[in-house]
């Protein structure tokens, strides 16, 4: 157990019957930390949260919280606060009432309940809000009391369960950039559960990408977007997704090559995670990563495509090529001119690539 | 410093404490009263429940005794009738009232408020209206038909009958309500698709709606068969078991038996019997519909 | 077994309202009609619909026969019903069945009249209703947020112990109440209400509490509730219809009951429809049928009243309840 960190997590199990929901999980978050878990539904990752917050009992494994175990203490005396999806506000109280429940529970005096509440609502800006119940409310302020009502218990630690899906685009936006501020200003350790990589690129310091009840990857954003460490992460992050090739990894005196079914390219360049080895893999480019028209001349890798798709998105456009008998996925400049049945020359360099093990999908 | 896993009985305690009164129920009311009864089936017990094994004695008897025959077979006349004619009347009620009608909720509250009545109510009434010197009779003879008969309270051949028009008055509308809100339930695009198909509306209802009820059918067999087994209050009001013995049904017989005739043992075999019959329709309906699936 | 209520109530629920989609008939009367294969806009005197409201008001009027009959019996003197036609209303209007069912008519033991079944029905009623739906109402919410294990175990036992034949459980029940010394008395006959009534009562809240968004629940253990404070600060603020669903049903039901209080009551604890039956099929002395049929009246009133005002809850009510059968 690092001495510095606000949660550690010890193989944690969690089993409902014969179903293993998380598996021998091992997890340290850092003091001060966000950290974003990150999966697709049933991935486990709200189901993790959940044991954090002491709201599931866990089948086995240990949970500390600033260096004491909370495995099996009650959810109010683990020193976390917790944000809900549905914002699950009390309805028949008033916000007022919402942000004051836990601490009257908690036994504080009504000076210190008025002053902390009071303390909550100026830093969320709730505070003309304070005496109405939470269904005369629009989406984002009830996500704001619901926020406050974390706030005023003055804990170590945040949880988020999704807190902003069921806003909508625009108020997302503007309140996922709100949780940002809120952090850099208090500096809690907080864990965030999504499935938007959106949210998980821009909010968080680190990215735990979940699948099947294990963590697949826990790195920064920066780094699950550059070298993904399996072909399901690479897959998971960026949109459009990456594009993968199939082939054949041959080592040669000088490094290695890529065998697919437009040909044979060099690897020249390439990070392998280890010693080359030949064998049958996937070459993964993001299509932000390919270069097309005159600039693929410059590129290590060249196809011949031939557009099949376009979609202008104004800033970008996505344009859907076929070469070397399969599809492609190309962001290009929003200003270019192309059309349906245009031949479009595309080429991308190793440096760009990651190449996944064809059987364990693991990177190399 | 690690705080051990909690014993596991004083985990959730007042959630134990809370549930005690329906383990009890469960458990002692239930599941033991069940048993103590079917047990006590075997025995001789007569005034007071006295552990002496006579094996079947219990059973050789009461299908031996002509009351407790003919109880069984005005429990399938009357059963099977009240099943067909609920479904039938039900159905066509719904089916009708959901033709989009002005004053539904009037007719509704009509067709549905005797079912807010008790059986006693509901026998006492129909025992008055079918009435032979006041009643449906009387009034059709003053009227000048002076061979009209129409009296089954009084003639044992269809008194079972009289019985049967009072239970449908009672409970009718609820089987209305439950296969209305069965049509409601209905993705509205159906009717749509099938009238742009030009399917006539009958043809939509036998072909298309009928089957998708299915659940709402078999919910509803399920209700109706189990309250059947269980009538008594009606009889006991509204005929008494006669005239004779001619309107009897085996949960009368059991009361009686247990209650009135200081028979206890031929009591917890009828009981049993009924039992056992309300089990052959409702475990196969559990198994099919809670079987496979589970937990939910 | 518990989806087959939330089933019921689900589509009981929605029943009251009249579907919206009835635009394509709407479209058809006042719209556009696209060339002359359009249906024809339908009159309100149509084929269709004089048959369709003639079978609804002939279904109505039989129905309504018995209710019609009780109400002109009960106001009509002796001599007028010997005289004529129990449909016919009466010539002459009085009152006076009424008062004697209410206070004089005469049972086989006593004289004195449905009052005193009336108030035992409400000493009887009150009390089963309080304490049925306070236990099961716990129960259901402990069920639905608090699983422990054989939770579910017993509830299944329970939901078919509705299904069982209470003639089954009738004389074990007698022993049980005679042991702890409660056999005949009120509160014998309110122990037997509640528990006959648990499992219908407990679905019922079970399913309503689980209905209700579980982060609530997990929002307010975190803000430090236990399990009482939960239910009395969060959940029931958040339940008065069902409480109120409840209760009807539960009114209804143990004022309706006749089986249990003629079993586990004595006659002078007897509710109102023990005595009525008694009144009216007691052999003893001439048949008064206005008397009769206002003392049926009389009995009736309050779950009809109960269901006049209650309307759509009434329903949902039923429809849970149903499956007690």
């Amino acid at each position: 157990m690092t001495m510095n960190a606000s949660i550690n997590i010890k193989d944690l199990s969690l089993s409902f019957g014969a179903v293993e929901v998380i598996k021998d999980l091992n997890l340290d978050i850092g003091q001060g930390e966000f950290l974003v878990l990150l999966g697709s539904s049933g991935c486990g990752k709200s189901t993790l949260l959940n044991c954090i917050a002491g709201l599931l009992d866990v089948s086995d494994g240990q949970i500390f919280i600033q260096g004491k175990n909370v495995t099996w203490e009650e959810p109010s005396d683990r020193g976390i606060g917790m944000v809900f999806q549905s914002y699950a506000l009390y309805p028949q109280m008033t916000v007022e009432g919402n942000l004051s429940f836990g601490l009257k529970n908690a036994g504080f005096s009504k000076a210190e309940v008025a002053e902390r509440v009071a303390k909550a609502a100026r830093i969320l800006q709730i505070e003309p809000l304070l005496k109405r119940k939470p269904g005369a409310l629009s989406g984002g302020q009830r996500q704001r009391v619901a926020i406050g009502r974390a706030l005023v218990r003055d804990v170590d630690v945040f949880l988020f369960d999704e807190p902003l899906s069921n806003l909508d685009a625009k108020l997302r936006t503007d309140l996922r950039a709100e949780i940002k501020e809120l952090h850099q200003t208090l500096r809690n350790t907080m864990i965030y559960v999504t499935h938007d990589q959106i949210e998980a690129m821009t909010l968080a310091d680190r990215i735990a990408i979940m699948r099947g009840g294990k963590i697949l990857q826990l790195a920064t954003p920066k780094e699950i977007y550059n070298r993904p460490n399996c072909k399901y992460v690479a897959d998971f992050i960026g949109s459009p997704s990456m594009n993968f090739i199939e082939g054949q990894i041959a080592t040669t005196a000088t490094g290695a090559t890529f065998t697919a079914a437009a040909g044979t390219f060099p690897l020249d360049g390439y990070a392998f995670d280890g010693a080359p080895t030949a064998g049958a893999a996937w070459l993964g480019i993001r299509p932000e990563h390919i270069a097309s028209g005159a600039e693929a001349a410059s590129r290590a890798i060249r196809m011949e495509a031939t557009v099949q798709l376009v979609e202008p998105l104004g800033s970008d456009t996505l344009v859907r090529v076929a070469a070397g008998g399969q599809r492609f996925w190309v962001r290009l400049d929003g200003r270019v001119e192309i059309h349906e049945g245009d031949a479009l020359p595309i080429g991308f360099n190793p440096v760009r690539c990651n190449l996944f093990d064809k059987t364990s999908e693991a990177r190399l | 410093m690690a705080a051990s896993r909690p014993l596991s009985l004083f985990r959730n305690l007042s959630a134990k404490i809370a549930a005690i009164p329906m383990i009890l129920t469960a458990l002692v009311v239930f599941v033991g009263g069940t048993l103590w009864t079917v047990a006590y089936s075997f025995t001789s017990s007569k005034l007071l429940p006295k552990w002496k094994f006579v094996g079947l004695d219990q059973y050789e008897r009461l299908w031996d005794t002509r009351r407790w025959m003919v109880s069984i077979e005005n429990l399938f006349i009357y059963g099977l009738c009240m099943l067909v004619l609920c479904f039938v009347i039900g159905f066509v009620l719904a089916a009708l009232m959901d033709q989009k009608i002005r004053f539904e909720s009037a007719f509704r509250t009509i067709i549905l408020y005797p079912y807010a009545l008790s059986f006693i109510v509901t026998g006492l009434v129909w025992q008055w209206v079918l009435n032979p010197e006041f009643g449906v009779q009387g009034i059709v003879r003053s009227l000048g038909w002076q061979s009209f008969t129409f009296d089954p309270l009084y003639n044992a051949d269809i008194a079972i009958y009289g019985v049967l028009i009072a239970a449908l008055w009672q409970g009718s509308g609820l089987i209305m309500v439950l296969m209305l809100a069965g049509l409601r339930g209905i993705d509205q695009d159906i009717w749509k698709a099938s009238r742009v198909d030009g399917i006539p509306a009958w043809k939509t209802y036998v072909f298309i709606i009928i089957p998708m009820m299915r659940p709402v059918f078999i919910t509803t067999l399920v209700l109706v068969a189990a309250a059947i087994v269980k009538v008594y209050d009606l009889v006991v009001a509204q005929t008494g078991g006669g005239p004779g013995i001619a309107t009897e049904m085996p949960a009368k017989y059991v009361y009686d038996y247990m209650f009135g005739g200081q028979n206890l043992g031929q009591g917890f075999a009828a009981s049993t019997m009924m039992l056992l019959a309300v089990l052959i329709v409702v475990i196969p309906w559990a198994y099919m519909e809670f079987g496979s699936k589970n937990r939910g | 077994m518990a989806d087959l209520s939330t089933h019921l109530q689900a589509h009981a629920e929605t029943i009251p309202q009249t579907r919206p989609a009835a635009e394509a008939q709407g479209d058809r009367k006042s719209g556009f009609q696209p060339g002359p294969r359009g249906a024809k806009p339908r009159k309100s005197f149509s084929r269709r619909n004089i048959l369709l409201y003639g079978t609804l008001i002939m279904v109505s009027l039989y129905y309504l026969v018995p209710l019609w009959v009780m109400v002109m019996t009960s106001l009509k003197g002796m001599p007028e019903i010997r005289m004529g036609n129990i449909f016919a209303p009466p010539l002459e209007i009085t009152f006076e069945p009424w008062v004697k069912a209410w206070s004089e008519a005469c049972t086989g033991l006593n004289c004195d009249g449905l009052s005193r079944g009336f108030w035992n029905s409400v000493r009887i009623t009150v009390p089963s209703v309080v304490v049925s739906i306070a236990i099961a109402s716990v129960n259901g919410y402990a069920l639905a947020n608090w699983k422990f294990k054989g939770a579910d175990t017993f509830f299944t036992i329970l939901i078919f112990g509705a299904f069982i034949p209470y003639q089954v459980m009738l004389y074990p029940m007698v022993i049980l109440l005679r042991e702890i010394g409660l056999y005949g008395t009120l509160t014998g006959l309110v122990i037997v209400h509640s528990i006959f009534g648990m499992p219908i009562l407990t679905l019922l809240f079970r399913n309503y509490f689980t209905s209700l968004p579980e982060e609530l629940f997990k929002a307010a253990r975190v803000d430090g509730a236990g399990f009482w404070r939960i239910y009395v600060q969060i959940m029931l603020p958040m339940s008065l219809p069902i409480f109120v669903v409840a209760m009807i049903l539960q009114v209804t039901g143990i004022w309706n009951d006749f089986l249990f209080g003629v079993i586990y009551t004595k006659p002078d604890l007897y509710p109102m429809t023990v005595q009525l039956n008694n009144i009216v099929n007691s052999v003893q002395g001439v048949k008064e049928y206005n008397v009769n049929m206002a003392a049926t009246l009389l009995t009736g009133l309050v779950p009809l009243v109960i269901y006049l005002i209650s309307g759509k809850l009434f329903v949902r009510g039923i429809a849970a309840g149903a499956v007690k059968g």
